[in-house]
């Protein structure tokens, strides 16, 4: 098990790439999709209280469209795909090519919610997957889940097995937007939270030790 | 006149007290629960913003014990009966500890954790024989909650009901 004093530069660095590798297939995957160019920043990693990784994402009330998957394997963890509610009906606008789709009437539109959870799926399964490729570790996810609501309580499941441990997260957040958005746009945001066991192995395949 | 009021926010795995004419609140409680309790006559209530049901999950030496359901209801009770409340005049309030995923995978325990919270927070209240006078809780979504010593209304929020009080 890692604790937060254990992690040097080396460890960030690498984390950081873990966030570049996944999100940027994440970003190929979604350009291919939308048929847009889509843009990454450069992954940032923080370790934070519970109640400062709300405050990343805008605040506990924050209302959001996110898909949640567990990563089961080698390197247990959570990851979600975060997306604010304008953009998230701009993705499925685009998509669907429903122009009328709106998420406060959700009903109104299966076939686009149907859509933000395939894109969910997508997103996630080939962040994960380059992932599992750079590591060569094993890692399997679950099927991911789709929901809108408010970013804390979305978050919380993210934060039980590190909970367990102490009080902080380890956050590796990548965000992606659509080239030529302007600044103020909120953008989506990928959050991988390994589970308190995973660090070593993720360090171990990547040949850095821990001590 | 309005008094001039503060709402003291409590974090997650969090605890604090209120008394009139301030208010206590908690975001986004998904899996969490929330629980109040308070003294109605001598206007005092605390709340504990609950994560996990049991201490034994902890991992590590010293543990946050506003954090799970078994050290968080009675050190609240501690807390409120030092800012004035007396013991066998408590009463509870909860919210909170929904299932906002549901999954087949095979990690389903924490999943389940909700409803595991819920029964842990009902299970020490009964204990230290504080009766539940009103919750909101399972489902699945998102809830704020807001309590006012004065009134002893917990007013919820949710994204898709809107407010209401208990």
């Amino acid at each position: 098990m890692v604790t937060i004093r254990d992690l040097n530069s080396d460890h960030i660095d690498i984390l950081k790439e873990i966030g570049n590798i996944g999100a940027g297939n994440a970003a190929t995957a979604l350009s291919q999709l939308l048929n847009k160019k889509i843009e990454m920043n450069v992954p940032n990693v923080q370790i934070v209280s519970f109640d400062e990784m709300m405050e990343l994402v805008g605040g506990a009330e924050q209302v959001v469209a996110a898909v949640f998957l567990r990563i089961e394997g080698e390197a247990p963890g959570s990851m979600f795909f975060v997306l604010s509610l304008p953009q998230a009906e701009r993705f499925v606008k685009q998509m669907t090519g429903d122009a009328l789709f709106s998420l406060a009437s959700p009903q109104s539109s299966e076939l686009g919610i149907s859509a933000l959870q395939e894109l969910g799926n997508i997103l996630a399964g080939s962040y994960l997957s380059a992932l599992a490729d750079f590591t060569k570790l094993t890692l399997y996810p679950s099927v991911p889940a789709l929901t809108i609501d408010m970013i804390g309580a979305i978050l919380q499941y993210g934060l039980l097995e590190l909970s367990r441990v102490g009080d902080y997260a380890i956050v590796i957040d990548t965000a992606v937007h659509e080239e030529q958005q302007p600044e103020d746009s909120i953008n989506g945001h990928f959050f991988l939270l390994p589970d308190p066991d995973s660090f070593v192995p993720i360090f171990r395949s990547l040949g850095v030790s821990y001590e | 006149m309005n008094e001039l009021f503060h709402v003291i926010k409590v974090g997650i795995a969090d605890m604090n007290v209120v008394q009139p004419p301030h208010l206590i609140r908690t975001s986004g409680l998904g899996s969490c629960v929330g629980v109040v309790i308070f003294d109605q006559m001598k206007e005092v209530a605390g709340l504990a913003h609950v994560m996990l049901p049991d201490s034994s999950l902890a991992r590590s030496e010293t543990i946050n014990i506003a954090k799970y359901a078994d050290t968080a209801v009675e050190a609240l009770v501690e807390l409120i009966i030092k800012a004035g409340g007396r013991k066998n005049w408590l009463k509870a309030k909860l919210a909170g500890g929904a299932q906002m995923f549901s999954f087949q995978s095979a990690n389903t325990d924490m999943m389940r954790i909700g409803p595991r919270n819920i029964e842990a927070v009902k299970r020490e209240l009964e204990r230290l024989r504080i009766p539940v006078v009103a919750e909101d809780v399972g489902g699945s979504s998102g809830r704020t909650i807001e309590f006012n010593p004065k009134t002893c209304i917990l007013s919820i929020r949710t994204v898709n009901q809107g407010v209401k009080e208990i």
